[in-house]
């Protein structure tokens, strides 16, 4: 790869990083943990194990009993999506740093066409940007602005030829991006068939748009409009009907930024009654709460400003740990998408025109460890399995990352949970003025990142170089989601009763006058009821299919459906 | 009237002896004096004038009549109408116990709702035996019909308006037009109630359906599935707690959809719901039947629900309270009616019979079986209703000064339901076969005994329209204490002044940039606000081009720019 070494003064040769030796480190993975060294070439696991034999000149990296683990995948970036004409100022270098500072070795984002536009060539827009810029590995979801046709062979083709295994639809953003029901039926009906992940940014849009005019109408334009606008209830309601929509179509449904208590309690209870679906809180929802919208400072209240919102409640981020504690929350992505202040700006006069988006690439595996595992709620396997195993498996990655195993990419993390540090924008990698963690201590943190086999981040210190992250395709059908849903696919035809055709007599539909007085008539009793004989002409198209009796009628080639012999409509088919 | 002069003579003026009271909060024994249809006094020894017609009720339940709160009598369907006409739906009413029947009035979408009000007080006006208050069903959403619903409320009498989550195309609204009727309802005083069905995934599974060649009724309950009810409820509500609009809705026929209630009852929201006698009384696997005729006559929406528990369930839940109030819903066709979705279960027209058989089924079903008890059997077929619709307690109570429409109620009795001998003229009854222990023994209606000794006597056309006023305690009270609460307030903060990003709202035409730009958002705006956005930027304003409606840039490079001057905190 070209490029000069970013921060490279006393970075290593890289040829010694091409072989690498982690011993004495616990290796933890989703499942176990182990006491074992691992050996490290050409990018790839080779060896794990205790007294691995190795070849010289390696180097070794002494991990003293701590963890080793997986390096971590974040789900949900933008790093790259613009908003009227702006973009945010983490873009793919500057937001894979601060992955790699953070423990994060493998990022997926979010690819976000506008409506009209091209779903492949923004792939194509978002790949080249990322191939030249990006310094860990990534994937890419592709967003759906709107549903149509043409949409159809996109996504065919993304999926079949491009490494796309994952798509994002919206119930929110009325007139934007947002879909009907029957648009989302479609969609996920489509998708599944593709044996792609439905992702569902999960608000009501209708409401919204409606909760917005009544709130600017009350005079309220600052930031604290936005989660008045935007209360979870909304959220909660959509996640619902996805769920609902998922189940009907028998397709694995995910939510992209659970952020607040009742929608994750809905995704709850879907599951106990058996939904797939999968809940993606985010580094935001799990550490803070929306209260800062209501602070007198508007750049701060403003740089809080995402969506869903962050709950004003202030249990909502140790209620979403539980959840993410035991399973019911699958995986953690951070929604990373920083604006400027003065970008955030654009919405000074009206909340609704503030970009959305807030930082959290960089703090998401510390803060999991900080509230959840610290905390005693979760494990370390656990935490393996949220920050990262879980989404390569939703995302078919597995085991090729996620995992600490022979084979497997060279993505590698050495974690200390006792490390201490205060989260401030003044360190942070991103580029934005405003971390909304401020001032939050996070203990837990990576000593040493290993991505693609090579030290990126050690004693504090960054040495990566941009444009060495590789796309990395998703196949469609990863087992995690889809395995349950073949299998009911298998069970759930659905079947008519056969039945002898009704033969009694129909009241006639046509509104004429002769029939306005229909008492009388409806109460005779079927068999002493004498049809008006012009029914019987408008029916015999298509009433028939079915009838036993029929059988042994020669099919007319033009009527799809058997006619009755001699055009005559009541067959008998009971008698 | 034109009575026969003995009906007058005997039941102008009566006494019920020996009776137990029961309303919904207590039981009594007292005696109940009644003159001009009107209860004058409860009391035991109570001086009465002399030629007093005596009823002995021998220590036997004196209930309220039963309020049928939803009907469909001489519905027109397709240019066909209901069988059971306002006569013949009063006449099973009264056989059952029911003295009040609230009619749903269903206007055409894009016709005058009041026309149609109009329509449907005639034709109960000259049919009705028993008295009748009417809801509005909202078909469509526009101005006009704002108005309509204004008059409807203020002169005509009518407090619950039903609006449609199902039937795509037709009567079915958006969220957005379902956000702005609950928004009016809940200024004037109206109860909204919903059909709660997601008529899009609805209109999707039907499509489905018949591809797959399935047209029976069976296709019915397929195609509508319990979680799509239960997905509606769950919207409904939220949009009426956005709203803060009390929410009422009408056929609970899912645990699913109960139990949604349920919880969001315990969060608080205000929300009753209203199970059918179907839905109490029988389940959706007969929609299963070989018998198409049999199949089709269960055909109701939502649909019954194949679980065979979900009538012991929701006898539960209307025991425990998280159910309000019971209807029938009862819209009866006959078999050739019914026949017209012959081939295509979409077409079947929608309904059941239940009028007759509401009360004795949940006397059978919760109180016998010791769900109940008599006070809140009451309540759940009639105390309620009234309340709702803000006709407490003029209905729904035995009491002094209210309507004499009341109920001895023989508790041990049984009854074989059959479409042989009930009073609808439906062919089928889908109660059909069942065994029900409990029945009114005499029935009085506006003072006047219809029911006795097995006996029915009613007078087409003697039941009046009873006005309901808006604002209902019952579902009002905490509705206004919340709107003095929910005030929200903007946070007094400086002003931003900053530099602002360049942007474009206009960019290459995407509806982005329009969409988000709210009403009050136009470039015009910036004029009037440029006086305060710029205090204190130290930076000329020489560059704001004429073309850039709403930018306030700083310099030519604003991102970079903005990076390093600006001080944060204001």
């Amino acid at each position: 790869m070209s490029g000069s070494c970013y921060q490279g003064k006393n970075s290593i040769p890289h040829l010694t990083s091409e072989k690498l030796l982690i011993k004495g480190g616990r290796v933890v993975n989703d499942d176990q943990s182990l006491y074992a060294d691992v050996y490290i070439e050409d990018g790839l696991i080779k060896q794990v194990g205790e007294n691995l034999v190795v070849p010289g000149g390696v180097r070794v990296i002494e991990a003293n009993g701590r963890m080793v683990i997986p390096g971590g995948i974040d789900v949900n970036t933008c790093l790259m999506k613009p908003y009227l004409g702006t973009y945010p100022v983490d873009d793919f270098l500057q937001g894979t740093k601060a992955a790699l500072a953070g423990g994060t070795t493998m990022i997926i984002d979010h690819v976000t066409p506008q409506p009209g536009d091209s779903l492949l060539d923004a792939f194509e827009h978002w790949q080249e940007a990322a191939d030249k810029r990006a310094c860990c590995d990534y994937s890419l979801h592709v967003d759906i602005p709107q549903w149509n046709e043409a949409v159809k062979d996109e996504l065919e083709l993304l999926v079949q030829e491009k490494g796309i295994n994952s798509f994002q639809v919206y119930m929110a953003y009325k007139d934007v991006y947002q879909m009907s029901d029957s648009e989302l039926y479609e969609a996920f009906s489509f998708l599944k068939q593709l044996g792609a992940v439905v992702l569902v940014h999960a608000e009501n849009g209708d409401l919204i748009a409606q909760e917005q005019r009544k709130i600017l109408g009350m005079g309220i334009t600052g930031p604290e409009g936005h989660p008045l606008s935007r209360p979870e209830e909304l959220e909660a309601e959509a996640v619902f009907r996805a769920i609902t929509l998922g189940n009907r179509v028998n397709c694995p449904v995910y939510i992209t930024k659970v952020m607040s208590k009742s929608a994750a309690d809905t995704i709850t209870q879907a599951k106990r009654k058996g939904s797939v679906v999968f809940g993606e809180p985010i580094t935001a929802s799990l550490a803070t709460d929306g209260s800062n919208y209501w602070s007198k400072n508007w750049a701060k209240a403003a740089a809080y400003v995402t969506s869903p919102p962050l709950s004003p409640d202030p249990t909502t981020p140790d209620h979403l740990h539980t959840l993410l504690a035991c399973g019911d929350l699958q995986v953690v992505g951070s929604a990373h998408c920083t604006y400027s202040t003065s970008q955030k700006a654009i919405g000074k006069d009206d909340f609704t025109l503030i970009p959305e988006g807030i930082n959290g690439v960089e703090e998401r595996m510390g803060f999991v460890w900080d509230k959840a595992v610290a905390m005693g709620k979760m494990d370390e396997n656990q935490f393996v399995a949220v920050t990262s195993t879980n989404a390569a498996k939703i995302f078919n990655l597995y085991p090729r990352k996620g995992r600490i195993a022979v084979g497997s990419d060279a993505d590698v993390v050495i974690w200390d949970p006792d490390s201490i540090k205060t989260i401030t924008a003044k360190l942070q990698q991103s580029a934005s003025e405003y971390n909304i963690f401020e001032g939050l201590e996070c203990r837990g943190g990576p000593v040493l990142v290993l991505s693609q086999g090579h030290v990126v981040y050690e004693e504090g210190k960054l040495q990566v170089q941009q444009g060495t992250g590789r796309f990395i395709p998703c196949k469609p059908f990863p087992d995690y989601a889809y395995q349950r849903i073949k299998f009911r696919n298998q069970v759930r035809g659905n079947q008519g009763v056969s039945r002898g055709m009704y033969d009694g007599p129909v009241y006639d539909v046509t509104p004429t006058p002769k029939y306005i007085t229909p008492a009388p008539s409806a109460k005779t009793s079927p068999t002493s009821h004498q049809p008006p004989p012009v029914r019987n002409l408008h029916q015999s198209n298509f009433s028939l299919s079915g009838a036993q009796i029929d059988d042994n009628v020669p099919r007319r080639s033009g009527h799809r459906i058997v006619a009755p012999p001699g055009g005559r409509s009541n067959i008998t088919s009971l008698g | 009237m034109h009575l026969p002069s003995e009906h007058i003579q005997s039941s102008d003026r009566l006494l019920i002896k020996g009776g137990r009271i029961v309303n919904d909060d207590q039981s009594f024994h007292a005696d109940i004096y009644m003159e001009d249809g009107l209860i004058k006094q409860i009391g035991d020894n109570l001086i009465v004038p002399g030629g007093v017609k005596t009823i002995e009720a021998q220590g036997k339940m004196v209930i309220p009549g039963g309020i049928d709160i939803h009907t469909h009598f001489q519905m027109p369907y397709r240019g066909t109408t209901t069988v059971d006409d306002f006569a013949q739906g009063s006449k099973a009413a009264l056989a059952g116990g029911t003295t009040m029947i609230v009619d749903h009035v269903i206007p055409e979408p894009g016709s005058s709702l009041v026309e149609a009000f109009d329509q449907w007080r005639q034709w109960a006006d000259e049919k009705a035996c028993c008295d009748y208050s009417l809801h509005v069903d909202v078909t469509h959403w526009n101005d006009s019909v704002k108005q309509e619903l204004d008059s409807l409320i203020k002169d005509k009498g009518v407090n619950s308006f039903q609006v449609y989550m199902a039937y795509k195309d037709y009567y079915q609204m958006s969220n957005s037009e379902l956000y702005e009727v609950f928004t009016f309802l809940a200024e004037r005083g109206g109860i909204a109630q919903v059909h709660a069905e997601n008529g899009e995934i609805i209109a999707e599974e039907q499509a489905r359906m018949l591809q797959m060649g399935i047209t029976g009724p069976e296709g019915h309950v397929l195609s509508r599935p319990e979680e799509l009810e239960a997905e509606a409820v769950f919207r409904a509500i939220t949009i009426a707690s956005q709203t803060n609009c009390p929410l009422y809705v009408t056929r609970v026929m899912s645990k699913s959809a109960a139990d949604i209630i349920s919880q969001a009852r315990k969060k608080g929201n205000v929300v009753f719901g209203e199970p059918i006698t179907a839905s109490l009384g029988t389940d959706g696997t007969h929609y299963w039947s070989k018998n198409w005729a049999k199949a089709a006559s269960f055909v109701t929406s939502p649909p019954l629900s194949p679980d065979p528990t979900t009538p012991d369930y929701l006898n539960t839940l209307l025991s425990s309270g998280d159910l309000s109030v019971t209807g029938s819903a009862h819209c009866t066709f006959s078999v050739s009616q019914k026949a017209i979705g012959k081939d295509d279960f979409t077409q079947i027209p929608e309904g059941v019979n239940g009028v007759e058989e509401r009360m004795a089924l949940i006397w059978d079903k919760a109180v016998t079986t010791g769900k109940m008890d008599e006070n809140m059997f009451v309540a759940v077929t009639s105390t309620n209703a009234a309340k709702i619709l803000n006709l407490y307690p003029r209905k729904g109570r035995i009491a002094v000064g209210s309507d004499a429409d009341l109920v001895i109620w023989d508790t041990d009795s049984i009854r074989t339901i059959t479409a042989k001998t009930h009073n609808s003229a439906a062919e089928y009854n889908v109660f059909e076969g069942m065994e029900l222990r409990g029945a009114p023994l005499v029935v009085i209606c506006q003072g006047k005994i219809v029911l006795e000794d097995g006996n029915l006597h009613v007078t087409s056309g003697v039941g009046r329209f009873i006005p309901c006023s808006p604002f209902p305690d019952f579902a009002y009270k905490r509705v206004k204490a919340r709107k003095q609460l929910a005030v929200l307030r903007a946070v007094p903060r400086g002003m931003y002044d900053g530099p602002v990003s360049e942007f474009s709202m206009s960019r290459g035409g995407t509806p982005s940039a329009s969409a988000r730009t709210s009403p009050t958002k136009q470039p015009v705006r910036n004029l009037h606000q440029s006086g305060f956005s710029l205090a204190g930027n130290p930076a000329p304003c020489g560059d704001l081009t004429a073309s850039h409606s709403i930018v306030v840039s700083v310099g030519t490079r604003p991102k970079m720019y903005s990076i390093q001057c600006f001080t944060l905190g204001i």
